[in-house]
């Protein structure tokens, strides 16, 4: 392998953006797709930290429900009061945290990191642009989430506490619980689905109009196109979302009864109001976005998977037309299968009919995806380093999230499984172990490009490791509990329902959960506590390499194909001093009678490059 | 390097940055709008027919606000027209106007939503229902206020017919002698304005002008900085603002065109 | 993109014709609304009408006759979805199992 990259002087590129900008503008009000993607990606992964300390929490309660939080109880009594009076979690706070647990996962903390972050510091540079279509638009979508997340953070200070009714927010238990906890949560969602409206408005317009002369819809790198689905998903399934949102919100402080039907009693008593709303409508518009909302957080995930296995097989990525074709298709039909998550509303047989059939229809293009993957690596000559390592953990465990999802695509078996912990562990395998390795991926893959210098192999090593076998041990039990018949969301972890509690009771019971699942309670505890104890060398390792790391020596440390490796490292306002023109397809590895085992897409024929 | 095609129309695709995010918004406005309008649906097909207020609103009013949101969207094309065939001066005059019509719309609804607060419904022990007004009428009056003001009955002046006797009722009936009518509080199941919580009729009605209302002051703000301060890029970027003000005008002929949707499935049906 | 000054001046004359059309088009959804056709079909009638005026501004005031293809991709997905949407949840409504009445 030879270093055929070499740093560029970049005197253009400072030439044409002269006006040195000032530390509010350059850091906190930028336009720059670049700074703001880190914003993006900062405040996200301070979320997801927020997100899983919130769940450690929850975990407690459900293993040893009643007993006082260690470490941390005495300090939730001090901030929050009496919900957690003695330092012990009461049901009420067990319900915010579990709402708000899910509600900062999906749409504070993966989506932006995903595609706010992610998207917009590679998805420029990668087609060649200077920064997105809007950039101020970008800063705005930006703000907006920012402000939303804040909301949704003020919230648990009020009094009452924050959102109890799931991230799902079901009507009419979101209207009927008396705190202001939910009036916090629509308003939140409302910022946050504006937001994701600005940047998805600004993705399709940027990948549309600002390619490169040369980079055709084909040369386009796979995540350009993971991003440019994805963006479309938040697009046209949100605004029934910011809809319902709305209605919502209209039932919690205008009195209406959008989903709250004749009769509704609340509290023993007739709620005063007019009913005649639908309880369901909630859940059909909550899903219509729901569904495509899972492959918001795959998609991207995927497109990381796709550029690292590339780079590090040394091989063009097999099948890429059928893996730009499946990623169409996914998100084509995810607008037609959010029914299968309301198969026990009393659904007829002709609707779940058309709706397992499209779930069925849907898994095809994730097996193709996840199959050229596999396929990819076959004769490579793989180079383990830590984003390859989280990308090939990735495959066999978004592999488990995906088929176990299959049961749950049929009414029948789903009649068993539905709202149960099997569920939670469907989704947590291919959420956690899933897309957050390929995010993790995608940080140790484009960290250098970021600020100049790799982070630590050993580190990573240790951080991959400890995650892989923890993040099993946490959701591998949660089948067996879940298909046991162990329901989600309850706040003692289903003591009540144990076959040790109720034969104390001196009840009679058959099918009550057995020692054997209630134990397993302990040991994902403790998974969890392991989980988090190796997430410290990550944590570290990001801020120390920044200043510590070992330097890289070229703009393309990796030795990559696509276009924001051809930059400067990091790149500078403005990214190109020229618009680069593309020559070929994303992935042009090893080919045979060339000189590296790498050609850049900016390269000729003759092997002179543009930048 | 610059952001290409921020005025001239990028070859291939034949379009300039701002025309493809604005439709690309437009798609979103579709599905914002469609799921209420969905919910529209939803709700009326479910509601008793007696329960489905109707004639409650000010035809010729709409029919009036109608028609100056059509003329707003016929200077707002003009305005176009005429940068594109450089005449600035009259570009101003048909942004003014359209500005104007924006602010007639939203004062007329408001005054709309004014009249409604001060409308009541009666829904009485013995099950009939009376509309009407309240003596003296306050706004947003509701039972539980009324008991805690200590009143013992209600002075209220019944409309002639209630709607759920129909159009004809409404036709036939509506010209009289309105008097007020003494009602026990004691009587009275439910009171309340025509406000969101009355019904799911009027929940979805002022949910959905609401949220039109919005898009219009919205509308309204970025036509007035285009004809103010923004149309000052006539002399640095001529192609440019020509873009904005066909962008902003592409907003504004779909505001119009959720509110041809709305004015009969509210006003009419 | 290419109008030139003359064929816009062409096009002023149609956006008037546009816009008078779309105002009687706003007097006959009024008037029809008085004429007793049966619920359904004076539900009808006002959604024909509504949707003509609709067209009329969506082509010629948004130039939707004569856009690019992009747009038109745009549009069309959207217009699937919403249908899809509206009729599937329409749909699940419609079909619920005898002797089950909650909504
Ligand atoms: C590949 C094929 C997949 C199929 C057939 C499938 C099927 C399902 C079904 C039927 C449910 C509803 C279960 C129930 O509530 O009873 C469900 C739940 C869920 N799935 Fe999947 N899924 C698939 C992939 C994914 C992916 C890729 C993600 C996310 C990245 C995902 C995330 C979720 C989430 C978050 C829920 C639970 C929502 C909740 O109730 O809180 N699924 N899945
Ligand atoms: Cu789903």
């Amino acid at each position: 392998m030879q270093a055929t990259t070499h740093t560029m002087p970049h005197a253009g590129v400072h030439e044409a953006h002269h006006e040195e900008q000032g530390f509010w503008r350059k850091y906190i009000f930028s336009t720059d797709h670049k700074v703001i993607g880190i914003q993006y990606g900062l405040t996200a992964l301070v979320f997801l930290l927020f997100g899983f300390f919130l769940m450690m929490m929850m975990r407690w309660q459900i293993a040893h429900p009643g007993q006082p939080i260690p470490l941390v109880g005495w300090l939730l009594e001090r901030v929050l009061g009496d919900v957690a009076a003695k330092g012990v979690m009461s049901p009420d706070l067990y319900n915010s945290f579990g709402a708000m647990h899910g509600t900062i996962m999906v749409f504070l903390a993966i989506v932006p990191l995903a595609f706010g972050a992610f998207g917009n510091y590679v998805v420029p540079l990668q087609i060649g642009a200077p920064d997105m279509a809007f950039p101020r638009v970008n800063m705005a979508s930006y703000q907006a989430y920012v402000l939303g997340g804040i909301i949704m953070f003020v919230s648990f200070f009020i009094p009452g506490g924050a959102a109890q009714a799931g991230w799902t927010s079901y009507s009419p238990l979101a209207t009927s619980i008396p705190t202001d906890g939910q009036t916090f949560w629509l308003v939140g969602m409302i910022f946050l689905i504006t937001s994701s409206l600005l940047g998805a408005v600004n993705f399709i317009a940027t990948i549309i109009q600002l390619r490169a002369p040369g980079m055709t819809w084909m040369r386009l790198p796979f995540f350009v196109w993971a991003q440019f689905v994805t963006g479309f998903l938040l697009l046209l399934a949100f605004p029934p979302l910011e809809a319902a949102g709305i209605m919502q919100l209209m039932d919690k402080v205008a009195g209406t009864s959008f989903f709250l039907p004749t009769g509704l009693a609340v509290g023993g008593e007739l709620a005063n109001i007019s009913g005649g709303g639908s309880p369901l409508l909630w859940q059909h518009l909550f899903w219509f976005l729901g569904h495509p909302e899972v492959y918001v957080l795959i998609l991207p995930a995927m497109g990381i998977v796709c550029e690292v296995i590339a780079n590090n097989t040394r091989k063009p990525i097999w099948g890429y037309k059928s893996l730009v074709y499946s990623a169409l298709c996914i998100g084509f039909l995810s607008f037609i299968v959010w029914a299968h998550h309301m198969y026990l509303t009393g659904m007829g047989t002709k609707v779940a009919t058309f709706f397992q059939t499209t779930t069925m229809i849907i898994s095809i293009p994730s097996v193709i995806i996840l199959t050229c993957f596999f396929i990819s690596l076959w004769g490579g000559s793989i180079r383990f380093n830590t984003p390859m390592l989280f990308c090939l953990a990735f495959l066999p465990m978004f592999g488990i999230g995906g088929l176990t999802g299959l049961p749950l695509g049929f009414a029948a078996s789903d009649l068993h499984l539905h709202d149960t912990y099997y569920v939670i562990a469907h989704f947590h395998y291919v959420v956690a172990p899933g897309t957050i390795f390929a995010l993790f991926a995608g940080i140790y893959y484009w960290f250098p490009k970021m600020t100049g210098r790799m982070m630590n192999e050993f580190w990573g090593r240790v951080h991959f490791w400890g995650s892989l076998i923890f993040m099993n041990v946490v959701f591998q039990p949660m089948f067996a509990q879940g298909m046991s018949g162990m329901i989600r969301r309850m706040a003692d972890g289903g003591a009540n329902y144990a076959t040790a509690t109720l034969q104390k009771q001196g009840v009679e019971v058959i099918g009550g959960l057995s020692d054997k699942m209630m134990n397993l309670h302990t040991m994902i505890l403790w998974g969890a506590v392991f989980l988090a104890l190796v997430q410290i060398p990550f944590i570290i390792n990001v801020f120390w390499s920044i200043k510590h790391g070992k330097k890289v020596t070229s703009d393309n440390p990796w030795n990559a194909t696509t276009l924001e490796w051809q930059t400067p490292t990091p790149p500078p306002h403005g990214n190109f001093a020229h618009a680069p023109t593309v020559h070929r397809g994303p992935y042009e590895y090893s080919v045979p009678g060339h000189s590296s085992d790498f050609i850049p897409q900016n390269e000729t024929d003759k092997g002179s490059r543009q930048h | 390097m610059d952001i290409p095609y921020t005025s001239q129309p990028r070859p291939d695709t034949g379009i300039y940055n701002a025309k493809v995010g604005i439709w690309l918004f437009l798609a979103s406005e579709v599905m914002l709008f469609g799921a209420l309008f969905s919910t529209y649906i939803l709700l009326r097909v479910g509601a008793r027919p007696e329960d489905w207020p109707t004639g409650l609103l000010n035809v010729p009013i709409g029919t009036f606000n109608t028609a100056v949101l059509i003329a707003s969207s016929v200077t707002v094309v003009m305005a176009w027209a005429s940068l594109k065939m450089k005449q600035f001066n009259r570009f101003k005059l048909f942004q003014a106007i359209t500005v104007l019509c924006a602010l007639t719309f939203l004062g007329i609804k408001s005054f709309e939503y004014r009249d409604k607060f001060t409308h009541y419904e009666v829904w009485k022990t013995d099950g009939t229902r009376i509309t009407g007004h309240l003596e003296g009428k306050p706004m947003f009056m509701t039972l539980e206020k009324v008991k805690a003001a200590g009143k013992e009955s209600i002075l209220f002046t019944p409309d002639l017919h209630h709607y759920s006797e129909g159009k004809k009722a409404m036709h036939e009936r509506d010209h009289g002698d309105h008097k007020a009518v003494e009602i026990p509080v004691a009587q009275i199941k439910r009171l309340s304005a025509f406000v969101p919580a009355h019904s799911t009729y009027f929940a979805i009605y002022f949910t959905l002008t609401g949220l039109h209302a919005l898009h219009v002051l919205g509308g309204a703000v970025v036509m007035a900085y285009l004809f103010g301060p923004g149309a000052k890029m006539w002399f640095t970027d001529p192609d440019r603002l020509t873009n904005r003000v066909e962008v902003s005008g592409l907003f504004w002929h779909f505001v119009d065109l959720v509110w041809i949707f709305l004015f009969p499935i509210l006003y009419l049906l | 993109m290419s109008d030139h000054t003359d064929d816009i001046s062409k096009h002023v004359r149609g956006y008037m014709i546009v816009g008078g059309t779309l105002l009687i088009g706003t007097i006959l959804t009024v008037l029809a609304s008085y004429v007793d056709l049966g619920h359904e079909w004076n539900i009808v009638l006002a959604l024909i009408i509504a949707t003509a005026k609709a067209s009329l501004v969506a082509l010629f005031f948004m130039h939707l006759i004569s856009e690019r293809q992009m747009i038109y991709v745009v549009l069309a997905f959207t217009a699937f979805f919403l249908v899809g949407l509206m009729f599937l949840t329409i749909g699940a409504y419609a079909d619920f199992p005898p002797l089950t009445t909650t909504r």
